[in-house]
Formats: C-alpha cells, structure tokens, sequence
C-alpha cells in the first residue's frame, strides 16, 4: 500500500485545485475540503506509514519500544485536522453569506471591492 | 561642528510651529540661524588657515564603520561659508518673495533642511555620512521644487529631479562602498592619508569610480543628466538661486574635488571627466541661447558653467584647481544673483519671458544696479571676480597637458554664451531704450533687492581685493584637493598684457556679437523642438510613462482580483521551484527497485484505494449537491480508515468526528448554498485540468521520493522514551499534544475560538442594520 498511496494523494490534489479553479462557490468549498484532506494524507505519508503498531506504551513497559509508528507527524496531523476544520465551517459561512448578501455564486462577479 | 547641525536640524523642525507663533516674523528666527552659523565658520577660518584640521567624531554603529565624522578643512570650510551665507541672504530674500504665502512656515522648513543637509555634505568624513546627508539633500531639494504642488510642473519636476538624484545616490552609495573596501577606509580623510598605496591598479578601482562619478554627474546636472535642472526652475526662485546654482548643484563637483587626491590623476579619470564637461558645457551653453524664459536661460548657463568646473577638475593640474576654485566662487556670486533678479523681475512684473521685458532701470533701479554688477562679473570684465575666474581658466586649458585647443575651445565658447547672456540680463533688460517700459505691478520691497545687490556687490570687493579676502581661503581649499603639491595663489587683477588678457578681451567683442543675433537663434528655436524629441528629457518621459504602464500591466496580470488566478499563479510557481529543485539537486526515483511491496498490498487496502479514487471521479461528474456532500464525506471517511490501518487511531478518530460535523454543517446550510451550474469555458477547462493534473504529479513524485530517501527523526526516539517517565502518559501522541506541545494546542483552541466568534459574526450580524444582530 505505501506504493499507492502517493498516487492517491496525488490525484486528491489534483480534484481539489480542479475545484478550486473553478468559478462556482460551492465547488469551492469542494475543493478547500478536499485540499485539506490531501494535505493531511501527505503529511501522514511523508511521517513513514507502519501498519499493525500504534504509539501507544503498554502497561508493563515504561518506554515505547520498537516498532512503534512516529508520533510527531500524528500529533501534527491532530492540529492540522481541527484546525482545518474551524477553515472550512468559516468558508461555508462566509460563501453563504456572500451568496445571501450579493445573490451571485460566480467567483468572477466578486473580483472587485466596491459595490456595482 | 555637530551641534550646529543638530541646531539646523531642529530649527528646521520648528519653523512650522514659529511660523504659528510668530506669524511672518518667523524670518527672524531662521534668518538668524545662518547667520549665526555664518559666524561659527567664520571664528574658525583663522584655525583652518593655520592648519588645523578640525575634526568632530560621534561613533553611531562602531561595528560597520557608520559614524557621523565630521572634518572642516579648506574645502569644507570654502563651502560652509558660502552655503551659511547664502542661506542667510536667501531666508530674507524669501520673506519678500513669499511674504504672504499661508506656507511660510513649511517652505522654511525645508530650506533649513536642506542648508543643514548640504553642511552636512561638506563637513562629512565618514562615506556613510556623507551619503546620508547627500540623499538629504535630494529629498529636500524634491520637496522644495514641488512646493506649488498644486501645479502639475512642479509635480512632474520634483519627481524628475528626485528621481534622477536619488538613482544618482544610489550609484554613489555602491561606489563609496566599493572605494572603502579598495582603500581599506570608511573616511575620506583616512583614503586620502593612504592613498600613496596607488589605488588605480586596484581591481575595484574603475566600478568605484564609475559609480561615484555617475553619483556626481546627476547631482550636478552633467551631460546626459543635465535635464532636471532646468526643470526644477518650478520651484519658488529663491529655491532656485540657492539650491539650483549655488549650492546643491555645486555637491556633485565638491565631492569631485573631494575624491580627486584618492580617486584623480588617472587617465579614466581625466578622459571622462573632460569629455563629460566639456559636452555639458557646450550643451548648456548652445541651449542656453535658445531660451527666453530668464529662469531658463540662467539655468542652462549654470549647466554650462558646471561642465566647465567639471573639466577643470578633470585636467587636475595646480593651476586648473585654482582656475576651478576662483570660478565656482565667482559663479556662485553672479548667478545666484541673477537668479535673485529673475525673481525680483518676475514678482513686481508677473512675467519672465525676455521679449516682454524692457527698460526696468528707471522702476527697479536697485535690482538693476545688481543685475549689473552680476551681469559684468559674469562676462569677466575687468576688476570683477568673474574676470580672474575667466583669466584662469583660459590660462588652465591652454597649459593643460591634453586635448589644450579643445578645452579653450569649450572655455571661449561658454565665455561667449555667458557674456551673450550678461548683456541680456542687464543691459536689455534694465537700461536699454525703450519707449515703452514694462509697467510693475507692484513696488519691489528692500527684502528683494538687498539680497542681490550684497552679492553683486562682493563680486565687485573680491575682484578688488582678490588677493587679501578670497584667496587664503581658496588657498586653502586647493590644498585639500591637492594635498601633495605646493600650492600659491597670488590672485590679482592686473597680470599684465599677456595672451590671456587678449583672449578675454576677444570673449567680449565676440560675446556682443553673439548677443546681437540674439533674437535670431531665439526665433529659430522653435525650429529644433524636433531634435529635442529624442533629447534625454523626453527618453525620460518615456521611460517613467512605460514604467508605470508595464507596472500597471504587471499588476493587473498578477493582481486581477481574480481568485482563481492567483492560485494558478501561486500553484505553477510552487510547482516551478519544486522541479527546479528536484531536477537540480534530488536523485531519481527508482520504482522498479520497490516493485515486492505491490505484492504485500492486501485486498482491503486495494479496495479503499479503489473506492476513493471512485469517488473522486464520481464527485467530478455529479450536478447534485446533496451527492457531492455525500461523495465528500465517503473520502473522509476513507481517510479515517487509512489512519486506523496505519497505527494512528486518535487522528482516526478526531478525522471521524470532524467529517461528520463538517457534513452536517454542510447538510443544514445546503437550501442556503447556490446551485450546481456550469460556469466555465471549455477552453479554460482543460486548461485548469493541465494545472491540476501538474500539480497532483509534482506531489505524487515528491512523495515516492520522500518515501525511497526516509529521513529517521530523533523526535520519534525522544518522545517514546520521554512520554511516560516525563509526562506519566503512555498514549504517546496525547501525550505531545497536551504536554510536550501544550502551548501549541492553546494556539490551535485560540485558532477555533476565532473562526467561531467569525462565523457568528457572519451568520448573525448584517451590516445593514448597523452591525446589529
């Protein structure tokens, strides 16, 4: 598996900036959540993927021993995830407004700042 | 020396707030500070004479040699006097120009600004110093000619004149630089102690010098930089009587005279220098004749007479030095002067435009008395000062050791050109016949024409008394530039009848000829506007306007506003530094070598492989919004169970929790979200799946690279050792997040707590209803 999954990250960042791309609001927000995803897969990836272990000490032991997956990318991954969350639920808000307050779900309309 | 600075400084900082107290007596004050600094140099002149060199050092950055040094020898103490005083006519002679001006208080301002700048230039020993107060200089002198800033002349030359300066500066920066690194020195006294140990072989020798000599060049408006100045004439006059002929312009040739002991006496040097002032000598003055706007005409011989000091530096020789002195003393005194007149003629007439002026003598009878008294010194009439500087230079260019013909060539021609234009500033202008006198509009006041008559005055006291008032000074002076030679000034009036005698008398016959045809070359003129399409002043309307143009082109390809754009600009410069990179440095992936772990693959994983890619391709092709929601959630889903196989359950988990929320707030605010709807052409479509696509391979390679070349951490050691003995926690990855790296979670809870105090902004307030829920 660790020889497929970069081909699987790569193709969740090439949909996401597809979406990204486009003009559409809610394909926007598509995109920002799938970016998200694939970012977070990379970095997991990049950390060295360990199948079967976790990092996690047993009861009889004092210290971790090996093989034990690394624990800095996961705790890493760990932010990278809430925080990405708190990103996307303000981007849907914010998109909803923009939608409710200008009526327009075009990117393009919103390339200046001032009123029309 | 320091503290007269700081004095300027500050003075010129309150003048504002004095001009409120005190309302137009505000001239007090800053009239006074001149003088008193007048004073100072003058106290020291019998110490300079004697030898001394007076030094005042305050250290500022010890380490990278930046210290405010100051040093007052011949050459400074040459300049300081004249800047003082100078300074101390032109604050007067302001009060009558702009007597009721509501910005006295700032056009003071940055006069004294500048005076305390240009000291500052003249007293400098150390580079960093001198640059300082140099780019002063520009900076003061910008807001000066732009001080009609409501007039788009003023603007544009302001702009002009800080541009071509302040480009000029920074040449002279990198040359300073240059020079202290080749001279091992960051003073100029220091370079001229060591500068036995020749620094032309030096292989820094000729950048420095070009640099430096494109710093002086600008500044002191050389041939093909000699456009600003006649621009800057939009300035009030008294600016231009002080910064555009007397002073500033001057900077360039005093740092000339300065470096010439370090830098001079090499064939580059003398070549250049010649060739440069010689042209912009022959340039300004041939413009000179074309004009009949006075500020013009003044300013295109000041020009003319800066190729000459220019060239006379070049040629370097005792008597050049003391030809170049004498005449940028004389030419400081007539010109600034005459500029005082222009601006007495232009205030009580309203006019400055040579044909429309005729018989002032009888109205303006003091300013013409000063006219003339300039106007004789600067055709070199016997027993004036101009006289002697003309005499010496003739004498420098025929001794000089190159190219002599040409130079006294160049010489008589500007001779020529001066004397042509002495006779229009004072004979047409003031006492020719006319039966129609240019009616005043007003009286001129004492303010205005005291000034002038002083100064013409002096032209007439130092060519009488050459040899007791200006000549030990100058001597001096010389002394500093040519500190290895033995140095004699014997300045006198009367050298006999000699060839030069002749050549002067020859100017002045030939110089009235020149001035008869006057009026011809002034209604030619109009004929050669199209030479001056290509002339440096309009290369340099040009190359502003396409400037701006392509930075506006720039701008707005980069910065369209466009979302959309600034990711794909953002994506392909990420993608081309990547490449870069990896094709530079990185070695290449070699997949054939891990082809046994395709066999490890279980079917489970395959599975979820295929289900994610499935969906993404399905997501692609749906027009519901409800199923990409849902298609969204599956990869999220399917990510949480890629950390569960690979031994990371908490992100499982927490991955678990969030696509869920992420879902549901999806879900609620779906009726409120836009449509499906295709937007894009089918151009840019493929055009955005070639992005993608490059994108998504550069993260692909990056990673199987990544994976082939694994970098073992140190961190992963640490923290399994550390988590339960340290921290009592056995779950390794909690234990990071709330122990080890406790702060950074506070952040990431801060982070949250942002966005969520955003998005109930979001959702509940409206801006319309004046913020309010």
């Amino acid at each position: 598996m660790e020889l497929l999954m970069p081909f699987l990250v790569g193709t969740l960042f090439s949909v996401s900036l597809y979406f990204i791309l486009h003009r559409h609001l809610f394909k926007l927000i598509l995109g920002l959540i799938l970016f998200g995803l694939a970012t977070n897969l990379f970095l997991f990836v990049v950390g060295g993927i360990t199948t079967g272990e976790v990092a996690i000490i047993p009861q009889e032991k004092e210290t971790a021993e090996p093989p034990f997956p690394d624990p800095v990318p996961q705790a890493l991954l760990l932010t990278a995830i809430v925080i990405g969350f708190g990103l996307q639920a303000y981007a849907i808000v914010l998109i909803r407004r923009v939608y409710q307050t200008l009526k327009s779900n075009n990117l393009d309309d919103l390339s200046k700042t001032d009123k029309t | 020396m320091f503290y007269t600075l700081l004095a300027g400084l500050l003075v010129a900082f309150a003048a504002p707030l004095l001009f409120r107290w005190l309302g137009r007596y505000v001239v007090l004050p800053l009239a006074l500070l001149p003088l008193c600094i007048f004073i100072y140099f003058c106290a020291q002149v019998s110490q300079v004479l004697g030898g001394t060199r007076i030094i005042a050092s305050t250290s500022w950055v010890p380490e990278l040699g930046i210290n405010l040094d100051f040093y007052l020898d011949g050459l400074s103490l040459l300049f300081a006097l004249l800047i003082s005083f100078f300074g101390f006519l032109i604050m007067i002679y302001a009060y009558g120009y702009l007597e009721k001006h509501p910005l006295l208080g700032r056009f003071y301002m940055y006069l004294t600004l500048f005076m305390t700048a240009m000291l500052g230039v003249v007293t400098a020993d150390n580079i960093f110093c001198l640059f300082l107060f140099w780019e002063l200089t520009s900076i003061s002198s910008y807001l000066l000619i732009g001080f009609n800033n409501d007039q788009i002349e003023s603007r544009t030359s302001a702009w002009q004149a800080l541009l071509v300066t302040g480009g000029g500066g920074l040449a002279l920066m990198g040359g300073l630089i240059l020079l202290s690194l080749a001279s091992g020195h960051f003073t100029f006294s220091g370079m001229v102690l060591s500068s036995n140990i020749s620094l032309a072989t030096h292989p820094l020798y000729l950048p420095a010098l070009l640099l430096i000599l494109l710093g002086c060049f600008t500044k002191s408006a050389q041939f093909p930089f000699h456009f600003w100045l006649p621009n800057a004439m939009a300035a009030p006059t008294p600016v231009s009587a002080y910064l555009h002929s007397a002073t500033m312009v001057k900077a360039g040739i005093f740092l000339l005279a300065r470096l010439s002991p370090v830098l001079g006496g090499t064939e580059t040097w003398m070549t250049i220098l010649l060739v440069v002032g010689g042209t912009t000598a022959v340039v300004g003055a041939l413009l000179a004749l074309q004009q009949t706007d006075l500020k013009a005409i003044l300013a295109y011989t000041t020009i003319s007479a800066l190729g000459l000091l220019v060239m006379m530096l070049g040629i370097g020789s005792v008597l050049a030095i003391e030809a170049m002195l004498v005449f940028l003393l004389a030419h400081a005194l007539y010109k600034g002067t005459l500029f005082l007149v222009a601006g007495v003629v232009d205030h009580s007439t309203g006019t400055r435009q040579v044909n429309d002026l005729k018989g002032l003598g009888r109205s303006m009878m003091y300013t013409g008395i000063a006219a003339t008294l300039a106007a004789l010194s600067m055709a070199g009439v016997i027993s004036f000062f101009g006289f002697i500087g003309k005499e010496l230079l003739y004498e420098a260019s025929l001794e000089s050791e190159v190219f002599n013909w040409l130079t006294l060539g160049v010489n008589m021609l500007a001779g020529l050109t001066f004397v042509a234009v002495a006779i229009l500033m004072s004979y047409r202008l003031f006492w020719s016949k006319t039966s129609k006198p240019t009616a005043l509009q007003h009286q001129t006041s004492p303010y205005l024409y005291l000034p002038p008559l002083v100064l013409g005055l002096l032209g007439l006291v130092f060519g009488l008394m050459a040899g007791l008032l200006p000549a030990p000074v100058l001597e001096k002076a010389a002394l500093s530039i040519l500190p290895s030679q033995k140095v004699q000034f014997e300045l006198a009036i009367w050298h006999g009848f000699t060839p030069v005698l002749g050549l002067s008398m020859l100017t002045l016959v030939l110089g009235y000829l020149l001035y008869r045809f006057l009026p011809a070359l002034h209604s030619a003129a109009p004929r050669l506007k199209k030479v001056y399409r290509y002339g440096p002043d309009s290369m340099y309307h040009t190359g502003f306007k396409s400037f701006q143009k392509g930075a506006k082109v720039f701008i707005n390809t980069l910065q369209n506003g466009y979302l959309r754009n600034y990711i794909i600009y953002i994506v392909l410069f990420f993608c081309g530094l990547m490449l870069f990179a990896l094709w530079r440095d990185a070695p290449h992936v070699n997949l054939g070598a891990r082809r046994e772990l395709l066999d490890q693959i279980e079917l489970h994983e395959l599975v979820l492989f295929v289900l994610v890619i499935a969906a993404l391709f399905y997501i692609l092709n749906t027009r519901s919004r409800l199923t990409s929601i849902v298609v969204m959630g599956l990869v999220g889903y399917s990510a949480a169970l890629f950390y569960i196989l690979y031994g990371a359950p908490d992100v499982a988990a927490t991955q678990l929790l969030i696509e869920t929320l992420t879902v549901v707030i999806f879900v609620l605010l779906l009726h409120k979200l836009p449509a499906f709807w295709y937007l894009s052409h089918q151009f840019r479509k493929y055009k955005f799946i070639a992005i993608s696509i490059l994108f998504g391979s550069v993260m692909t390679y990056t990673l199987l690279l990544v994976q082939e070349f694994a970098v073992e951490s140190e961190l992963k050691e640490f923290y399994g050792n550390a988590s339960f003995l340290e921290a009592h926690g056995r779950n390794v990855v909690n234990v990071i997040l709330v122990d080890f790296r406790g702060l950074d979670t506070l952040g990431e809870i801060t982070v949250l707590a942002v966005a969520a105090v955003g998005i109930f902004a979001l959702l509940r307030l409206n801006p319309e209803k004046g913020g309010k829920p």
